[in-house]
């Protein structure tokens, strides 16, 4: 029969939901641990999905988080494809939407996000996907053998990504964002327009700044895209890469504050009594993005955000202040990203982007806030100091290749 | 020795010090043999995408030079940490083989 009861319920089997388990039993806690999951596989990382996933190059027993074997052994007990819907904070239960409860002293929310659908018509036809969940990508390769065309909506990372691998894989890919370029709410211009030229060189038709009337199908099925100025793209897949809304409903029913997720504070800690929220979700203030508050699309972010969850449940509290840091593999490109850019005042870049190796420097009142790396790694490595000192270097300082970061780092100590 | 017969070995010692013997697998990453393997500690939270040290481990001085070489991006990467040593790698970019059998790595510090 379930235990129903658990001293600490985690929701959502992501990186957060994972490490919070994890970061429990490392430091000591003994108390008992049921991660419950919409997903039913066990805890995977989720990068892959849109990278090495996809390709073929990694089979799913290669991207766990922790063997299965390492679950058991820590008695962490999993409930899988099971949907927390309604969350009672003062009687400390969580619904499953078989209305069953789960009884909790402490709740962590890391239910993350869900893939936003297109709104238009035809955003519900079978050959449209989104690349959220193992699940979501393993229905769209099943699909790929009968495609030759595919039309990617999207260009943050995930559609970029996508497009990256499918050209890759021999399909004539599209690529539509509706800004006027892509990445266009994680990157400053010059990254932006490097990547567009790069997909572009490797045959992907990329347009910006245009817009998805609708989807039109046949037998049920997406046959093309049409554009709102009438223009028409034929394609057997569309691959949605519009973003996540951030699961949380049940917490702001339960009157949680937040908005665009759930509020918490520098320790992860919900408006709710004895719920904590990390990862996706979680609208915090950021010292990296200037104070505001913010919530982070990242490994990283979900990772030690665990951490801290972990620490104010076992009551040796430590705020968040971790910096920033992301990568993007796309053809033979890696991007390493440490800060936050956005709201950047000035850009300097360092080397010739024409050798695809180069750095991003972004400056905001003349501090160093974020660089954008592209095989770059090095800059990567210890631009991250510069960032963590809001470093105020010179601009023509910075593009001097000869001058190794480290060197600004040292400086910047003093 | 044995090195040569039977299940390849890896001797990892994580960060509290504790030693575990684990069976190792040819073609698989270092990394990805310690988290198969159940690490307890925040361990290659990129996925062994050369991005946050968190597998920087110490190779035993005596199998440094079985293992090939160290490629520019690891060595940028580990510049980064306070605790690099002589023999420090990223698990992750050490592809482990039949022929390492008995090799033994030490979790460095986290940073």
């Amino acid at each position: 029969m379930l235990n129903r009861n658990f001293d600490v319920l985690i929701v959502g089997s992501g990186h957060g939901g994972a490490q919070t388990a994890i970061a429990l039993r490392q430091s000591g806690f003994g108390g008992t641990i049921a991660i419950v999951s919409a997903e039913d596989d066990l805890p995977y990382e989720r990068p892959p999905l849109s990278k090495d996933y996809l390709s073929g190059d990694r089979p799913f027993e290669r991207i766990l988080i922790r063997p299965a074997t390492f679950w058991r052994d820590k008695d962490i007990a999993m409930l899988l494809g099971r949907r927390v819907v309604s969350v009672d904070p003062q009687a400390h239960v969580a619904a499953l939407s078989d209305n069953s409860p789960l009884f909790y002293r402490t709740l962590v929310w890391a239910a993350g996000g869900v893939a936003r659908r297109l709104a238009c018509t035809g955003g519900d036809l079978a050959g449209v996907h989104s690349v959220r969940t193992r699940a979501d990508v393993d229905r769209l390769m099943r699909e790929l053998d009968r495609v030759t065309r595919v039309v990617v909506v999207g260009g943050g990372y995930i559609g970029l990504e996508a497009a990256a691998i499918l050209t890759q894989l021999g399909k004539r890919v599209t690529l539509l964002e509706a800004a006027p370029r892509v990445l266009a709410r994680v990157a400053g211009e010059p990254l932006s327009r490097f990547y567009e030229e790069e997909h572009r060189a490797r045959g992907v038709d990329l347009r910006v700044g245009v817009e998805v009337a609708c989807l039109e199908g046949r037998d049920g099925a997406v046959r093309r895209v049409r554009l709102a100025d009438g223009q028409a793209i034929d394609c057997e897949m569309v691959i949605v890469g519009i973003g996540i809304a951030p699961a949380v409903a049940p917490l702001l029913a339960a009157g949680a504050a937040g908005s665009d997720g759930v509020d918490v504070d520098e320790y992860c800690r919900t408006s709710l009594p004895d719920i904590l929220a990390v990862g996706d979700c979680a609208a915090h203030v950021n010292t990296f993005a200037g104070g505001k508050r913010i919530r982070l699309e990242s490994v990283q972010n979900a990772n030690d955000q665990a951490a801290v969850a972990a620490r104010s449940i076992v009551g040796a509290l430590r705020p968040y202040d971790a910096a920033p840091w992301f990568w993007s593999n796309q053809y033979d490109l890696r991007l390493q990203t440490v800060g936050l850019s956005a709201g950047h005042d000035a850009t300097v870049i360092r080397g010739d982007m024409a050798s695809r190796s180069f750095s991003v420097v972004y400056l905001k009142n003349r501090r160093v806030v974020a660089l954008d790396c592209v095989n770059s790694t090095k800059d990567y490595a210890q631009g991250r100091a510069l960032v963590a000192a809001r470093a105020a270097v010179p601009p023509d300082q910075l593009a001097d290749t000869s001058r190794p970061l480290k060197e600004f780092a040292a400086e910047a100590a003093i | 020795m044995s090195a040569l017969t039977g299940t390849p070995k890896l001797v990892v010692t994580d960060r509290s010090g504790v030693e575990r013997t684990i069976d190792g697998e040819d073609g698989l990453s270092v990394m990805e043999i310690i988290r198969n393997a159940g690490a307890e500690e925040p361990f290659a939270l990129c996925g062994g995408s050369c991005s946050c040290a968190t597998c920087h481990v110490h190779v035993d001085p005596a199998f440094a030079q079985a293992i090939p070489g160290i490629a520019g991006d690891e060595n940028d990467v580990l510049d980064g940490s306070s605790h690099r040593g002589e023999t420090s790698r990223l698990a992750c970019q050490i592809v482990f083989r039949d022929e390492l059998s008995g090799l033994r790595v030490r979790i460095a510090p986290a940073d």
